[in-house]
């Protein structure tokens, strides 16, 4: 391709279209679309609980690990919104990735939640929704669509969780 | 993501957003350097896309570690506390500050050979900040030492980065140092200036190992030797010891390079064990080695139990010699042994006791740790003169040997 | 040759752009498990691991490169 740079007016638009996909990137991206992939995992509570019987509830999906700080934090304020929403038809699954779920008790024990805890010590589950930060929600509205991403936690993140489920249990 | 990627692609062809931005880009004659700049500007954003969308590291945990230490061996007793403090201001700053004391009642073979038994006591203050931003972390911090014949002020600053979906973090850092070098009941007064570049990185391998390498090069420029050390000579005129002393004469820089690697490697029925191994090298002509293996490994989840070996290793100075044939024999004369060829060992041990959340209120963690580790020096070419039993010994003397037991006992609250 | 290059390091650092948002760390973030854990931090003992450095520094010649931090949870 023997053109000057000077006068290459197609480098030119090469280099906005990078400029200008690198920055869509960087701005938040954490909208959701598409049927969220059904499973089953057992839970704290005694029985198994499967994604696909809880249709018509809004359901906070949150990937948690007992060794990630952030999740850690998270975990009590998360039981605030659970108990001020759960009789709007929503409930929240955190989905524990601990290898080892005694650990996860342990942590639970001295800071106990009253939403059910799941267990995905293989990470299959992690896998199925591309889990790719620590820790992660995806806030799944009545139809069983995905429809908001967070991730990773940091201090005023829950203000977001709660405007999210606000709407969606309005939906 | 993909959505995301759709509505790009419909904004990025369509020609009115073209002719709005490409309004604003310098003309073609100038178009060179804008590419220089876009170029690095792609490179950023690379490193910033690396992980996806804008997520962050954390901020060190609040804490407070209070440390007991002590020296006892060659002769010397150092001990004293040790306070290091973190707390977070908000979701981006934290803040820290050590304050620390080595109380020293030594009689060494430099003092018992020079001088007599004496006590004394240093003290140490830093400050310092983390800031956090996504995933780079800026830190920067001062510490200011301070005893009777001696003060050191230093000032660094460091950037680290976390990329690939946080497998790799590297870290850059630079401090500057001042040291004012004195001497007791004397207006003796030099100055030390010190330049530090740091270069780290540390990288996940694989879900049960990670490693670590780190460059370091400092480069020293004053009065670099201890104004109460002497060399020695042979001296026929000396009848009771056969040599004489005069005040050491040292280069007026030091330039000094470290290169280590370490990794660790997670054991199947959760246990760590950690291999390090640090090159040393300096324009004074001193090379180094050190090897150190670390074993930890818990029992439960309170109780943990540690070992480790190692060894360091280092051949002398150019201008270092144990005993000079005459007084002046060349233009820079040293006999401090820390410039001589000799090898350390270390043999170590630990325990430590941890309570978790709950058990005390509002603190996360509280750990209580118990590390004792024994130190062997034997020196190559330093020899003990105190040894010597008339001057047909001198520079004959037996080489000089020492060990010393370091003990650390500390509480770490986690907040 | 100059333009091809540089329209080479321009090609190369887009698709290096689309690569790297689609990038897909070989340990992922909930794998962390075992590298989450104290017992596989580089820097364990915090005010007790920096006094032993000051001891060594204090009496061999060598100085520097002591060691960093990393691995951990990577969280966030």
């Amino acid at each position: 391709m023997k053109t000057s740079i000077k006068n290459n007016g197609l480098l030119r638009n090469f280099v906005v279209t990078v400029l200008l996909s690198s920055i869509a990137f960087m701005t938040q991206a954490n909208e959701l679309s598409g049927a969220a992939p059904d499973f089953t995992l057992k839970s704290n509570q005694g029985k198994n609980i499967r994604l696909q019987d809880l249709r018509g509830q809004v359901v906070m999906l949150n990937f948690w690990a007992s060794w990630c700080g952030p999740c850690r934090q998270e975990m009590p304020l998360m039981d605030v919104i659970y108990k001020k929403y759960e009789k709007l038809g929503f409930t929240i699954l955190a989905v524990n990735v601990d290898e080892d779920s005694s650990d996860a008790d342990a942590f639970l024990n001295s800071v106990p939640v009253t939403f059910p805890v799941l267990y995905d010590n293989d990470s299959k589950v992690s896998e199925l929704f591309d889990v790719d930060a620590m820790p992660t929600t995806v806030m799944i509205d009545r139809d069983g669509n995905k429809r908001f991403l967070h991730r990773g936690y940091k201090e005023g993140y829950e203000i977001d969780y709660e405007k999210q489920v606000n709407k969606l249990v309005r939906e | 993501m993909q959505k995301v990627v759709r509505e790009v692609v419909v904004v990025v062809t369509n020609p009115s957003t073209y002719s709005a931005i490409l309004g604003k880009i310098p003309s073609t004659t100038s178009i060179m350097p804008f590419f220089k700049v876009f170029f690095i500007l792609l490179i950023t954003v690379n490193s910033l896309l690396s992980s996806p969308v804008a997520l962050a590291g954390t901020l060190p945990v609040d804490s407070v570690d209070i440390l007991h230490h002590r020296f006892d061996g060659g002769g010397m007793e150092i001990d004293g506390p040790f306070i290091l403090v973190r707390k977070s201001i908000g979701t981006q700053v934290s803040v820290n500050g050590h304050y620390y004391i080595d109380s020293v009642s030594a009689a060494s073979i430099d003092v018992v050979a020079n001088a007599s038994e004496y006590t004394e006591e240093r003290t140490e203050v830093s400050a310092g900040v983390d800031f956090l931003h996504e995933k780079t972390m800026i830190s920067t911090g001062y510490t200011n030492s301070e005893e009777n014949d001696f003060k050191a002020n230093s000032v660094f600053l460091s950037i680290g980065q976390d990329f690939f979906g946080d497998l790799t973090k590297l870290t850059m850092g630079y401090a500057r140092g001042w040291d004012e070098v004195g001497k007791i009941e004397s207006d003796f007064s030099e100055d030390v200036d010190r330049q530090i570049y740091k270069l780290g990185m540390s990288q996940v391998l694989t879900k049960n190992s990670l490693m670590g390498l780190d460059i370091e090069t400092i480069s020293d420029e004053g009065y670099l030797n201890n104004p109460y050390r002497s060399y020695r000579y042979f001296d026929s005129d000396n009848t009771e010891f056969g040599y004489s002393k005069a005040t050491e004469v040292y280069p007026e820089t030091r330039t000094s390079t470290a290169v280590a690697m370490r990794g660790l490697y997670y054991l199947p029925y959760r246990a760590s064990i950690k291999g390090e191994y640090r090159y040393f090298s300096d324009s004074w002509g001193i090379d180094a080695h050190t090897f150190e293996v670390l074993y930890v490994h818990p029992f439960g989840r309170q109780w943990t139990l540690e070992a480790k070996v190692r060894r360091y290793s280092q051949t002398s100075a150019d201008f270092y010699s144990d005993i000079f044939s005459h007084e002046g024999a060349n233009d820079f004369l040293a006999r401090d042994k820390e410039l001589s060829t000799y090898t350390g060992m270390t043999y170590g041990g630990g325990v430590t006791y941890e309570l978790g959340q709950g058990i005390i209120p509002h603190v996360n963690k509280l750990k209580l740790t118990l590390l004792v580790d024994y130190l062997k020096y034997e020196y190559d070419n330093f020899r003990d003169e105190t040894a010597g039993n008339g001057p047909l010994d001198a520079g004959k003397e037996p080489f000089y040997e020492f060990d010393a037991w370091v003990t650390r006992a500390s509480i770490t609250f986690e907040y | 040759m100059k333009t091809r290059l540089i329209i080479g390091l321009l090609l190369f650092g887009s698709v290096g752009v689309s690569g790297c948002t689609e990038f897909k760390p070989w340990v992922k973030p909930y794998e962390r498990n075992n590298l989450a854990d104290p017992i596989m931090s580089l820097d364990r003992h915090g005010a007790a691991g920096s006094y032993i450095h000051h001891v060594y520094q204090a009496r061999e010649g060598a100085r520097g490169a002591e060691g960093g931090a990393g691995g951990g949870c990577g969280c966030n």
